[in-house]
């Protein structure tokens, strides 16, 4: 019984610092990222072709997701209002949604999903087959060469992402209003123009975006360096970029949302 | 100018609560091909990256030229990895690249040479491993064999003082195997180099090598000319060069007698 609760203590003991020895090999992790970004303003090439690889080749779900949310939510929106007659409500509603809110958080979990996990699947596979390893006895440095790039291409496509799915949805949101549901097209941009802030609404939106982007990109590239360079270990890196990603963004978004419009 | 290339002293690493390396000292001369043989697992690759400095030892010293590797600052170290060139087991090519930029990375990356000098370059390294007609392949689309050829056009590409060959000639058939052979052996003739060659297969390594080290159990168990080691009178080196099946390193896992395993039941 004794030697039964030792063991679990120790279990306990022995997981939260090999936690903590993680939180700190990938902070470490993050500096030498950092440091390394200043590298790819003599090498922009490098950043380009990651912009495109992480951040166009995302747009397409990005845009189907946008589409599709801002459509249901207009549906949502317009039979829950049209009893109280406030259906012209639904622009703003859909709006307001999407720039606090769905705009930043569903794209950073579909960014997550797709483009984080390609990172971690990717540098985790190049570890594996020794790419990184011969790169550094090349006398070149992979955090320079093959995170930095994509580290900083993640960091700014999230906010571009985010700023598109939000208009993306209000579009499709405005299709089923307007064409579908015959709400007058005046009132449903006339009110968000009114409602929607600069500062409070959009700005706040894209800091949103900006952090979601920084987590999901340094947890996606961080796990797919620190992996175990097998197809087991690769796995699940993969998943523990996703999961990792989206409990993180979910977190975070509460904190930021609490910060920013806590009255 | 000393004539070791390679000083290693009382080294100790180990990975967990595995020891790798207990003790080992070695010397690796500056010019001629050296082989480093042992069993699967003693820590011959480790060895290569403890050179390398991918690794760090739990103690003892690795100079590399004069240098301490593990002393140097990451500077220094890249500095010094770029007279070193490394052919790794799989290549690790880099998959994005043709085998010409596969090639031509090293010098993209380290020198200011223009287009023209670069392309003259790489196919004179590619012709030397005989695949300048295989320049614009990707790597997906090489052999095993070809692909480490490339690797190796790669390792020279910045004229090396040393070449380090982690088990060139494993999963290789006859030809490529050969092949590999003759290349390390002429390119080490060509360029006057030092070569490493970490390897199992007895025959191929102490037909071309120079100097042989055997490792096992994290210590060198020998060293000296290929021929040496042929009429070692050590029952251990005699069982690895030969190949037999029974001997110091046995056959049987040990267990306990068979007629005892068979009747006690369980």
């Amino acid at each position: 019984m004794f030697n039964g609760r030792l063991d679990l203590l120790q279990h306990i003991g022995a997981n939260t610092l090999q936690r903590f020895r993680r939180l700190g090999r990938g902070s470490l992790f993050l500096f030498d990222v950092v440091v390394g970004c200043a590298s790819l303003i003599s090498r922009p090439g490098l950043l380009i072709k990651q912009l495109y690889s992480v951040g166009v080749q995302t747009l397409l779900i990005i845009v189907v997701a946008g589409l599709f949310v801002g459509m249901v939510m207009a549906l949502q929106s317009y039979y829950a209002l049209v009893d109280f007659g406030a259906e012209d409500s639904v622009g703003v509603m859909v709006a307001l949604s999407l720039l606090r809110e769905l705009g930043p958080v569903i794209t950073a979990l579909l960014f997550a999903g797709r483009a984080g996990s390609a990172l971690t699947a990717e540098i985790g596979l190049m570890k594996a087959t020794e790419q990184l390893s011969g790169m550094e006895m090349m006398a070149v440095n992979p955090m320079k060469r093959i995170i930095a790039p994509r580290f900083l291409a993640g960091f700014l496509s999230m906010p571009l992402l985010a700023t598109i799915f939000s208009a993306v949805g209000v579009m499709g949101a405005y299709v089923v209003a307007v064409e579908f549901l015959g709400l007058d097209s005046g009132a449903f941009w006339s009110q968000p123009q009114n409602k929607v802030d600069l500062y409070l609404d959009i700005y706040n939106g894209i800091i949103k975006s900006v952090v979601f982007g920084f987590v999901a990109t340094w947890i996606a590239v961080f796990e797919g360096y620190d992996c175990v360079p097998t197809s087991e270990g690769l796995g699940q890196a993969t998943t523990r970029t996703v999961v990792h990603s989206s409990l993180a963004i979910l977190f975070l978004d509460f904190v930021l949302t609490a910060l920013m419009f806590a009255k | 100018m000393s004539d070791i290339l390679v000083k290693i002293r009382d080294l100790h690493f180990s990975r967990g609560n595995r020891k790798i390396f207990d003790g080992l000292s070695m010397d690796i001369p500056r010019q001629g091909i050296t082989a480093i043989m042992g069993p699967s697992g003693t820590g011959k690759t480790t060895l290569l990256k403890l050179m390398g400095g991918q690794l760090r030892p739990d103690s003892g010293s690795v100079e590399v030229d004069g240098l301490n590797v593990h002393q140097l600052s990451t500077k220094k170290l890249f500095e010094l990895r770029k007279r070193m060139g490394m052919l790794f087991q799989s290549g690790a090519l880099l998959t994005d690249l043709t085998v010409f930029e596969n090639v031509a990375y090293p010098l993209r990356e380290h020198t200011q040479l223009n287009d023209a000098m670069i392309r003259h370059l790489v196919l004179l390294k590619l012709n030397a491993v005989g695949l300048r007609g295989a320049a614009e392949m990707s790597p997906s689309e090489l052999s095993g064999g070809m692909a480490r050829r490339v690797a190796l056009a790669r390792a020279i590409a910045l004229d090396p003082m040393m070449v380090m060959y982690d088990e060139p000639f494993t999963g290789q058939d006859p030809i490529s195997m050969g092949v590999l052979v003759s290349l390390i052996s002429e390119l080490n003739s060509a360029l006057n180099i030092c070569s490493i060659v970490v390897s199992h297969d007895v025959p191929e390594t102490m037909s071309i090598a120079d100097h042989v080290h055997i490792i096992s159990a994290g210590k060198v168990i020998e060293s000296g000319s290929p021929a040496s080691l042929e009429n070692s009178e050590s029952a251990w080196t005699h069982q690895f060069v030969h190949g037999d099946a029974d001997g110091p390193v046995p056959f049987h896992y040990p267990a306990k007698p068979l007629l005892d395993d068979l009747y006690t039941g369980s």
